[in-house]
C-alpha cells in the first residue's frame, strides 16, 4: 500500500509542473492584462504614466522566462504570489475559501451516491421493469440537465414557492444554505453513477461467477451480497473518482449562481478582473483536488481488487 | 437401474424465446440416471447438452425456460419446485463445476471462503468452522498445502488448481449428483487426465452420481458407463459407451467418432485428413424438416427428408437410436 502511494505521489509532481506550465504560458499569450481589465471596468482612463509603474511594479514587463522562473520557484516554497486585486497572499484567498468549496463538493458528492449508487442498483436488479425506467429517465434527465438551470429551478421551488430554504449566499455555512447549491452541483455526477451503476450491476450479474454462485444454491439477495456488490463496487469506483475529482471545477456556475463563497466564484471573479496569480492559485487548486482525489481511488482499487498491483 | 433412478428427464423441452419468437431449442429428451452411475451427454456446440444440465439445477434464464417435460430427482418432482426448493438442492444435492474455472470462481474472493460458503449455507456452521472443513475439502483435491491455499485468490491458481477448487466447491456437500459441464475444456492435456481421475474418484468415493457433458465423445465414453449422443436439442442415440464404441448406428454418431484422432491412423494409411461432419448444426429457427440431421447426412434416404424418425429400441430395451434407417 505504501509503495503504491509514494509510486502515485511520484507521477503527480510532473502533472503539475505541466499543469503550471500551461496555465501560466495561457495567461501571457491572452491579450490584455490586469491593468487594461481595470481600464474596462469603467474606472475611467487611467493615467498611461501610472499604468506604466504599474506594469513594472507587478512584474507584467520582464521576459516571460524569468517571471515563469520566478512563479515556479516560489510555488517551490509555497508562496502563490500576491493577489492584484486586494494585493493579500493568494495562499490566505485561497484559504478562505478552501472550507466552503469542500463542503460544496463532499455534499455533492454525498448526495449523488447516495442517490445515485442505490437508484443503479435498483434498476439492474430488475432490467427492464418500471423501477429500472424510472431511475432510469431520473438519470437521463439529471445528465442533460445545464447545472445553473436546474440551479435556477431549485431556488423558484424550494426558497420562492416554497419558501423553506434561503435562495443563495453562505449564511453559517449551515445545511440550511448549503442543500440547493449542493444540489444543484450533484445532480449530475448522481444521473451518471446511477447509470454507470446499473450497467456495472447487470455486468457482474452475467458473469460466470455468479452462475456458480447460483448453482451452490444461494438465495439472490446472497448472491448480490456476496458476490456482485464488490465486484460492481470497482467499476462504480472509477465513477465516483472522475466525478469527484472534476467536481471542483464544476462548481465553478454553481458557486457563482449561489453567491457560495467557495474557490470558483473566486476563479470567476479573479478571471474577469485578468488576476493571473490568484487565477493560477485556484486552478493549481483545482488540479491537485482532481490529482489528490485519484490517488485516492487508485488506493481504493489497491484495497478492493487483490488482481490489482501496481509493482 | 433395477429401482428407482437418482434422476429421471423425462419429454423435457427448453424454449428459447417467448410469444411468436419461441422455438423448442430442446425437445423430447428423456433419460435416467442411477445412483452412483456415471451418464455423458454428448454433442457439438449449440446442440442443447449445456441448457439441459441448467434446466435440470433450474438455472435456466431468460430467454431461456423449461417448456415441458418432468424433472425428477430421487422421486422428487423438480421441474415444479418453488424456488426456495431449488435452493435448497442446489449444492447440497446436485452440485456443478463448470468449463472455464477463471471465471466461474470469483475473482475478490479467497477460494477457501467460496468453498466455506458451500457449508454455511447448507449446514448451518459459522464462518470459523466452514474455513476448517474448507482446508479438508482443498486436500480432498489433492491441493498442496491447503491451510496455506485457501487464502489465495482465483488468479494466483493455476487452472488445474482452479478446476480443484470447483472440484471440491461442488462434492463439499457430498451430493447425490455431480454435474460437469466441459470440465476439462479450458485445461491442458496433461491437467485433463488428471482432472478426470480425481472427479470419478471422489465421487466413486461418495458414492456421487456424474452427468458429463462434453463434445469429446472419447472422453465421455471413458468416464461414462452410458452415454447420450445430441443433435439439435434431441436424444439421437443413447447406449451404453462400451456398444457406442463397438457398433455405432446413428449416423450423427459414427461421424463424431470417425473424427476422433487416432495415433497411428497416418503412418497405418498414408497421409490422410482427419475426418470430419460437413455442415453446421441448423439454427434453433430453422430446424430442417423431416430428420433434424439430414442436410448433413451422408446415409439419408427420401424418407429422411419428410418423416421424423421416432427412437428404435437397442441392446434389448436399453439403449435407443433415432433414425430411419439404422
Amino acid at each position: 500500500m505504501l509503495t503504491v502511494l509514494v509510486r502515485r505521489l511520484a507521477n503527480v509532481i510532473p502533472t503539475l509542473f505541466a499543469i503550471v506550465a500551461v496555465v501560466f504560458l495561457l495567461f501571457s499569450v491572452l491579450p490584455g492584462s490586469f491593468i487594461s481589465a481595470m481600464n474596462e471596468d469603467g474606472r475611467g482612463m487611467i493615467d498611461p504614466a501610472v499604468m506604466e509603474r504599474m506594469r513594472k511594479e507587478m512584474g507584467l514587463d520582464d521576459p516571460l522566462i524569468e517571471r515563469f522562473g520566478k512563479y515556479v520557484g516560489h510555488l517551490a516554497i509555497g508562496d502563490l504570489g500576491n493577489s492584484f486585486r486586494t494585493k493579500e497572499p493568494v495562499t490566505k484567498l485561497i484559504g478562505d475559501r478552501l472550507w466552503p468549496s469542500l463542503k460544496l463538493v463532499l455534499a455533492a458528492m454525498l448526495f449523488a451516491i447516495v442517490i445515485g449508487v442505490p437508484l443503479g442498483f435498483i434498476a439492474a436488479l430488475k432490467p427492464g421493469s418500471v423501477t429500472d425506467a424510472t431511475s432510469m429517465v431520473v438519470a437521463i434527465s439529471g445528465l442533460s440537465l445545464p447545472k445553473f438551470w436546474l440551479g435556477l429551478m431549485l431556488m423558484y421551488l424550494f426558497a420562492l414557492q416554497l419558501k423553506l430554504l434561503p435562495s443563495f449566499g453562505y449564511g453559517d455555512g449551515g445545511l440550511t444554505h448549503l442543500t440547493l447549491p449542493a444540489i444543484a452541483l450533484g445532480v449530475s455526477p448522481m444521473a451518471l453513477l446511477a447509470r454507470t451503476t446499473r450497467a456495472a450491476v447487470l455486468d457482474v450479474l452475467n458473469a460466470d461467477f455468479v452462475r456458480t454462485a447460483r448453482s451452490k444454491g444461494m438465495s439472490e439477495p446472497r448472491v448480490v451480497t456476496w458476490h456482485v456488490m464488490r465486484n460492481a463496487l470497482v467499476l462504480v469506483i472509477t465513477t465516483i473518482g472522475l466525478q469527484f475529482g472534476s467536481l471542483m471545477g464544476q462548481a465553478v456556475v454553481v458557486e457563482k449562481l449561489f453567491a457560495w463563497p467557495g474557490v470558483g466564484s473566486l476563479l470567476v471573479d479573479s478571471v474577469f478582473q485578468r488576476d493571473v496569480p490568484a487565477v493560477q492559485g485556484c486552478i493549481l487548486l483545482i488540479v491537485l483536488f482532481f490529482l489528490a482525489i485519484n490517488t485516492l481511488i487508485d488506493l481504493a482499487y489497491v484495497a478492493i481488487d487483490p488482481r490489482i498491483r501496481y509493482a | 437401474m433395477s429401482d428407482v433412478p437418482l434422476l429421471a428427464v423425462d419429454g423435457l423441452r427448453i424454449d428459447i424465446g417467448s410469444g411468436a419468437q419461441r422455438h423448442a431449442a430442446v425437445e423430447g429428451v428423456s433419460f435416467s440416471i442411477a445412483r452412483g452411475e456415471t451418464f455423458g451427454l454428448v454433442g457439438e456446440s449449440g446442440c442443447g447438452k449445456s441448457i439441459t444440465a441448467l434446466s435440470i439445477m433450474g438455472l435456466l434464464r431468460q430467454p431461456l425456460s423449461l417448456g415441458g417435460g418432468t424433472i425428477v430427482l430421487d422421486g422428487q418432482p423438480i421441474h415444479k419446485a418453488s424456488a426456495a426448493e431449488m435452493r435448497s438442492l442446489r449444492g447440497r444435492r446436485i452440485g456443478m463445476i463448470f468449463q472455464e474455472p477463471m471465471t466461474a470462481l470469483n475473482p475478490l474472493s479467497p477460494v477457501g471462503r467460496q468453498i466455506a460458503e458451500m457449508f454455511v449455507l447448507h449446514m448451518g456452521m459459522g464462518w470459523k468452522e466452514a474455513n476448517d472443513r474448507a482446508v479438508e475439502s482443498l486436500r480432498q483435491v489433492r491441493v498442496p498445502s491447503p491451510e496455506r491455499r485457501i487464502h489465495d485468490y482465483p488468479h494466483q491458481l493455476s487452472g488445474g488448481m482452479r478446476q480443484r477448487v470447483m472440484i471440491a466447491i461442488a462434492l463439499a456437500c457430498s451430493p447425490d449428483m455431480l454435474i460437469a459441464d466441459e470440465p476439462t475444456t479450458a485445461l491442458d492435456v496433461t491437467v485433463q487426465a488428471e482432472i478426470v481421475d480425481l472427479m470419478r474418484e471422489l465421487c466413486a468415493a461418495k458414492g456421487t452420481a456424474i452427468l458429463m457433458i462434453s463434445h469429446d465423445l472419447g472422453l465421455v465414453a471413458q468416464v461414462c458407463r452410458r452415454v447420450a449422443v445430441m443433435y439439435a436439442g434431441r436424444i439421437v442415440e443413447q447406449r451404453a459407451s462400451a456398444e457406442v464404441f463397438k457398433d455405432p448406428r446413428h449416423p450423427y454418431t459414427r461421424g463424431l467418432l470417425a473424427s476422433l484422432p487416432r495415433l497411428g491412423a497416418r503412418s497405418k494409411q498414408g497421409r490422410q485428413r482427419l475426418n470430419e461432419i460437413s455442415g453446421v448444426v441448423p439454427a434453433v429457427s430453422a430446424f430442417p424438416k423431416g430428420c433434424r440431421f439430414n442436410p448433413r447426412c451422408t446415409a439419408r434416404t427420401d424418407v429422411c427428408m419428410v418423416e421424423d424418425p421416432a427412437t428404435t429400441a437397442l441392446d434389448g430395451g436399453v439403449g435407443l437410436v433415432r433414425c430411419h434407417n439404422a
